[in-house]
């Protein structure tokens, strides 16, 4: 299958960083924000809208939206917690981070959803001029005790997966909490982390506290799901009731950050590993991507034109994206790494980017 | 009335940004007045719980305001506050 979708949104530690796909080939078409931190960039799926969230070191964090495929941005409100809203008993809730932002939600443009930290998810029906915290999860009975921060200093929705069939039935991704389901539009949630394993807990079976780094589900049957979670990859088949560890024993997929899906196959997905939470490092200093066919029975290393010494690069968690057979992937030291045959060969398209925190294609 | 001058990296945002007068008593009462002028302005310089962002500074003359959680410093009729970036980033 030939790529689809022929641009490609680039969120940096720099600024939001356009490519386009022309008869040439991936070509650098420009940026937005220069020097301002781009924490998640994306589109909405008929490409009349791309969001922009940024993390402004200074002013604090920040949402545009460009309905000119970014020739010009138009500020939004950022989310905001409201006045009684606490993180714990004493600590005031406030906006730290805008970690993804999902479009299009009931066929609306105007209908998105925001995952931040300290752990709301806002939902605006009106493209950003109003946001409500959903309220359900965030009065959720075991968001004050066993929820976390992994990486950051506060627990961060970092995944959103909304039922195409009905748009009410929703999943979050939360570091550290866990899986979340509804099935009424965000008013009840429950925790499904049934099979996960958090060994960073006294209890790694514990229904609440596990730490999926990514939470995706297969487009077509999304009764498929995967996460590249803190312990492992995990695999669900009956949309999050029960998860299968998919790792490779003794082999390098395991910790990670970041998971892609192949549209086309429920069994296919890639994920980039590192060396481990202990040690956030290329394994062997080596760039390696892998892939299954099979889900997760078994993983194959794909490293064709990937750097295999002195190489420090990891992938965060929304670096990774796919439209056809084109995969895509951006790292932490700014590499931007594509391939046309779902992974088989990759060719360098920029080894000298900022730090990047997403990449999609829109 | 107290004046208020911005820091040149605000102009980024606010391109037209020039030094304002605004009838207030203290320093919560001018950038609440702010967004009236510049829309938005407020976010940018405290959080939603109105607590002055982490590496945003405001002084009142030469002196930086005492309270940055609630920003109740009081400002005189005659007093220049300022408003600036403060030095930190990479």
């Amino acid at each position: 299958m030939s790529s689809s979708k022929n641009t490609l949104l680039i969120g940096t530690r720099k600024g939001l960083v356009v490519y386009e796909k022309r008869s040439s080939g991936w070509e650098y078409a420009g940026e937005s924000f220069d020097g301002i931190p781009v924490s998640y960039a994306t589109g909405s799926p008929d490409n009349n809208i791309w969001w922009a969230c940024q993390d402004h070191g200074h002013w604090g964090c920040k949402m545009h939206l460009s309905r000119d495929k970014g020739t010009s941005w138009e500020e939004v409100d950022a989310p905001k917690y409201a006045e009684d809203d606490e993180i714990k008993d004493g600590v005031p809730a406030t906006l730290k981070y805008l970690w993804i932002l999902q479009p299009h939600i009931n066929d609306d443009p105007n209908h998105i959803l925001v995952g931040t930290e300290p752990g709301g998810l806002f939902e605006s029906k009106n493209a950003g001029k109003d946001f409500e915290l959903v309220r359900g999860l965030w009065d959720h009975p075991s968001r004050k005790g066993e929820w976390f921060g992994g990486g950051r200093d506060y627990a961060g929705i970092h995944s959103i997966v909304i039922d195409n069939d009905n748009q009410d039935h929703r999943y979050v991704g939360i570091s550290c909490a866990g899986v979340f389901e509804t099935w009424d539009g965000g008013r009840q949630w429950e925790p499904k982390n049934k099979g996960l394993r958090a060994d960073f807990l006294p209890d790694p079976s514990s229904e609440v506290g596990q730490d999926p780094h990514l939470l995706v589900a297969h487009p077509v049957n999304q009764k498929v799901m995967w996460q590249q979670n803190h312990c492992g990859i995990f695999r669900s088949v009956d949309g999050a009731n029960n998860w299968e560890d998919i790792s490779e024993p003794g082999g390098v997929a395991n910790f990670g950050f970041v998971i892609t899906l192949d549209e086309n196959d429920e069994n296919t997905a890639w994920v980039v590993p590192a060396v481990s939470d202990e040690k956030r490092l290329a394994i062997d200093r080596a760039l390696v991507v892998c892939r299954t066919r099979d889900g997760g029975k078994s993983w194959e290393k794909l490293t064709n034109g990937l750097p295999q010494t002195a190489c420090y690069d990891i992938v965060y968690r929304h670096g990774m994206d796919i439209t056809g057979d084109t995969l895509v992937f951006g790292t932490t030291t700014g590499n931007l790494y594509l391939s046309e045959n779902q992974g088989d060969d990759w060719v360098s398209i920029n080894h000298n980017l900022p730090m990047i925190y997403s990449v999609r294609f829109v | 009335m107290p004046v208020v001058k911005f820091t040149y990296a605000l102009k980024r945002f606010y391109p037209g940004l020039k030094e304002v007068n605004i009838e207030a008593s203290t320093v919560a009462d001018i950038v609440k007045k702010l967004d009236g002028i510049y829309p938005r302005m407020s976010s940018y310089i405290i959080d939603e719980q109105g607590a002055l962002r982490k590496h945003v500074n405001i002084f009142i003359g030469n002196s930086i305001i005492e309270d940055k959680t609630s920003l109740a410093d009081k400002v005189g009729e005659h007093d220049e506050v300022y408003i600036m970036q403060a030095l930190s980033g990479g």
